[in-house]
């Protein structure tokens, strides 16, 4: 329930800022959640496998982070500007 | 146990709504560290010492280590300096430094305890983890190397300062 509460959090935190620095910081803790769930299934049936899905996750955060704030810097160099809404256009 | 359980739980619950409702990106940063401290917490009483370590040292330290410093590259400039000083005064380690405290409180009363293992939960420790995944979850490893590969080539060129317009990831 823990783990439902934060992804529901960082699902909120993903719908109402527009802020790219803030979205990235939300998909973050969605994936620390569903991580959260993989620890507490694993604990529960007493399985390592838990623990090395939340390997994988941590993984898969870590280069999801890095290149979405690479896009983050690129899209303010562009348009000066971190609002998400700005970068509608694909253009370039 | 279940005491720190309940009470770690509800610190990360209280973080990550602070987290989400900050105006500032570094108040919000102060407070998603905390939560993702205690979710470690949350991790060393489910009996996971391993993946505790493993969310402060990668969560807690790395990546916010590179939102600091991508936070840092956006406020370039001439103001952003005293600006950084307005942010980061007293007003705004009050709340982080409660719910730290807590968590110390927290991380105190188990070391004091003198009991490492989990209580009720059955703890699985980090050989057993290293050996699930360099058995049966090596492919899994291997392709885990491999995104780390393609985040790190990603993030270098979309991360070049190129004048030309080139093609971009959507």
């Amino acid at each position: 329930m823990l783990a439902a509460a934060l992804f529901a959090l960082g699902l909120a935190g993903v719908l109402v800022r527009k802020d790219i620095v803030f979205m990235l910081m939300s998909i973050e803790i969605m994936l620390n959640a569903a991580g959260l769930a993989f620890v507490v299934a694993g604990s529960r049936w007493t399985q390592p496998d838990g623990q090395a899905m939340f390997f994988f996750v941590l993984t898969m955060a870590a280069a999801e982070v890095s290149v979405g704030l690479a896009m983050a810097l690129q899209l303010y160099h562009r348009l000066k500007t971190l609002d998400v809404d700005a970068a509608n256009r694909m253009r370039g | 146990m279940n005491a720190v359980f309940y009470v770690s739980s509800a610190v990360a619950i209280a973080a990550t709504c602070m987290v989400i409702t900050r105006r500032r990106a570094v108040h919000a940063l102060l407070y998603l560290i905390l939560s993702l401290l205690s979710i470690a917490l949350v991790f060393f009483t489910l009996g996971a010492p391993f993946v505790a370590a493993l969310e402060v040292i990668i969560y807690a330290g790395a990546i916010m280590v590179l939102f600091v410093f991508v936070i840092m590259m956006l406020n370039l400039g001439r103001q952003a300096a005293e600006q950084e000083r307005h942010w980061l005064g007293p007003r705004a380690w009050i709340g982080p430094g409660i719910l730290a405290a807590i968590l110390f409180a927290e991380v105190s009363y188990v070391l004091a305890r003198g009991s490492a293992d989990a209580g009720e939960a059955i703890e699985i420790g980090p050989r057993a983890v290293g050996l699930s995944l360099f058995g049966p979850y090596l492919l899994g490893v291997e392709l885990a190397a491999l995104i780390l590969l393609a985040g790190l080539v990603g993030a270098y060129h979309l991360g070049r300062r190129s004048h030309t317009p080139d093609e971009k990831g959507p």
